[in-house]
């Protein structure tokens, strides 16, 4: 066909306009990236600033740089806490994207089996975590306790977004299925579970923040009972202390691990989707 | 025709939960190797009778009547290209065969060969996000025709289309039809499509959906261009259109 012999002889090598267009999507690229970090180190440099110019002591606001400071004196604590923090973190979403996925599964077999569990999850869902963090820790141990939390908040996102991947299959392919008579298996593997392939990473996006804002959470109530090694009870000590610059510390630790999240999850999803869905890499226009 | 149809409707009786009677007395024989169009306005019933076909849903009453005792094997080409967005060309149109447990390997010929009856034999790999809208088209129809199906079904499968991609769409059709002695029936809205394409046309009445007239279109089956000019395209297109207005005037009798 002339059509596709069109678009065919485009793809022979890069022409020069083509080369030009690479170098400006690099220079976007650029753009985006060191944008934002502009604006943050000149954020930085203005509390600096202000700290030193008005001399905050630092037990009331600590400067970036007696952060910064903290971070490399007390690294061996921290980096202790990080690991606790992370390693809690991981094995509750990993917990939170098994059990999601296999309930969403189970719930997608038929509306009677969803009617029946949908409530319970939900209602895990509006409960906030904070609330069940003190009966968590009269009924478990504290370290169970804490990945208990975390896995609760994690496990609903995984759950919504799987559970309505799988519904909103396009259902003219699920017709294509039933005329080739494919068996119920095969509609799952060859068909829901791709086409829920978005969804359910953008719930595990969600579900990874959560994660960690849940062992947070739960390691400050368990805090109070002096058993927690993770980043949260580093800033409960820290408090205690008056260590104010610590406390800034483990704080910064929380939130580069938030991005790191975020950022490992996005890459997840672009290499996974990156070749066909558009919430995934840019669309050119 | 004294032969027995591919297939017969008989009478069909179709009503939605919401009320709506889609088909009602609907009659229709199929014969083996024609290119049969369904043509009638929007809301008609025709895609409730190809569903019916194809064994999407069930008749209320009546029967959907096959020559060989149960439903052979076909393709379905719907509106839309309807292509997994997640995997490439190659491995959609090789998904009749997977389903039937056909393995990568024996399959790869075949779907190639189906590829390069449609003009896409460069595009094996490419995925459809990166295809014009023909092209996906065409992409649904190698899928439709890789187990070559002695019957296809397709549901106004062109509608979407601009009028050139539509015309060499028509025409690529003409011929693969031709060649794999495909019977087809085809879903349109448009009295100039259904007159190029078919070897009959079946012009269907709204309200209950039925069958009210059919034309013979005995030009020969593969048809060029120069066919939309002849005297004889535009006398065939009047009729079918004079048999539209009776049909949408028999909704008020
Ligand atoms: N699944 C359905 N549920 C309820 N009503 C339907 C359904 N499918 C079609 N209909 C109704 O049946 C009638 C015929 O529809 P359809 O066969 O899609 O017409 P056509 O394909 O000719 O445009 C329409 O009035 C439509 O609203
Ligand atoms: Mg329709």
């Amino acid at each position: 066909m002339s059509e596709a012999r069109e678009a065919g002889s485009a793809a022979d090598g890069p022409r020069l306009d083509e080369r030009v267009d690479a170098a400006r999507a690099w220079r976007a690229r650029l753009v985006e990236i060191a944008l934002p970090l502009a604006i943050f180190a000149a954020a930085l440099g203005l509390w600096e600033a202000v700290v030193r110019l008005r001399q905050i002591p630092p037990y009331i606001l600590p400067a970036p740089s007696v952060i910064a400071e903290t971070l490399v004196k007390d690294w061996s604590v921290l980096s202790a806490s990080l690991l606790v923090t992370l390693s809690i973190t991981f094995e509750a979403l990993i917990a939170a994207t098994v059990g999601g996925v296999a309930l969403a599964i189970l719930l997608s077999q038929s509306k009677w089996i969803e009617r029946a569990f949908l409530p319970f999850a939900i209602v895990l869902q509006v409960t906030p975590v904070i609330a069940i963090a003190p009966l968590l820790l009269v009924w478990l141990e504290p370290s169970t306790a804490v990945l208990v939390c975390a896995f609760l908040v994690a496990f609903f996102p995984v759950l919504a977004n799987t559970a309505l991947g799988l519904a909103s299959t396009d259902y003219n392919l699920v017709d294509l299925f039933e005329i080739y008579r494919a068996p119920r298996w095969k509609q799952l593997v060859y068909l829901r579970l791709p086409s829920a392939l978005p969804y359910f990473f953008s719930g595990l996006r969600i579900a990874g923040g959560l994660a960690l804002i849940g062992a947070i959470v739960a390691e400050l109530a368990a805090g109070a009972a002096g058993q927690g090694t993770g980043l949260a009870f580093r800033i409960v000590e820290a408090g205690f202390r008056l260590n104010i610059p610590r406390m800034f510390a483990a704080l910064a630790l929380i939130s580069a691990t938030g991005i790191a999240i975020y950022g490992f999850f996005t890459a997840l999803s672009t290499m996974f989707l990156g070749r066909w869905h558009e919430s995934a890499g840019g669309r050119e226009r | 025709m004294s032969e027995k149809p591919l297939v017969a409707l008989r009478g069909i009786e179709k009503r939605f939960a919401s009320g709506v009677r889609a088909l009602g007395g609907l009659d229709l024989d199929v014969r083996q190797g024609e290119f049969l169009s369904l043509l009638g306005p929007s809301g008609c019933g025709k895609s409730t009778a190809l569903r019916l076909i194809a064994g999407l849903s069930e008749p209320n009453s009546g029967a959907v009547e096959w020559r060989d005792g149960a439903r052979p094997e076909i393709g379905f080409v719907f509106q839309e290209p309807t292509l997994m967005p997640w995997t490439s060309v190659a491995k959609n149109v090789f998904l009749p065969l997977r389903l039937q447990g056909v393995a990568w390997r024996d399959a790869a010929s075949r779907v190639r060969e189906a590829l390069a009856g449609v003009g896409l034999a460069g595009f094996a790999d490419a995925y459809p996000r990166e295809l014009s809208g023909g092209m996906r088209m065409r992409v649904s129809i190698a899928r439709a025709l890789v187990t070559k199906p002695p019957l296809l079904l397709m549901d106004e499968p062109f509608a979407a289309l601009d009028e050139i991609t539509r015309f060499r769409l028509n025409d690529d059709l003409l011929a693969l039809a031709a060649q794999l002695k495909t019977t087809v029936i085809f879903v349109t809205h448009s009295v100039f499509e259904s007159v190029y394409l078919s070897s009959r046309i079946a012009v269907f009445a709204a309200r209950p959906g039925r069958v009210t007239e059919t034309i013979e279109i005995s030009a020969p089956r593969v048809r060029h261009s120069d066919f939309r000019l002849a005297p004889e395209f535009s006398d065939y297109a009047r009729r079918a259109s004079a048999a539209l207005d009776a049909a949408s005037g028999a909704r008020a009798a």
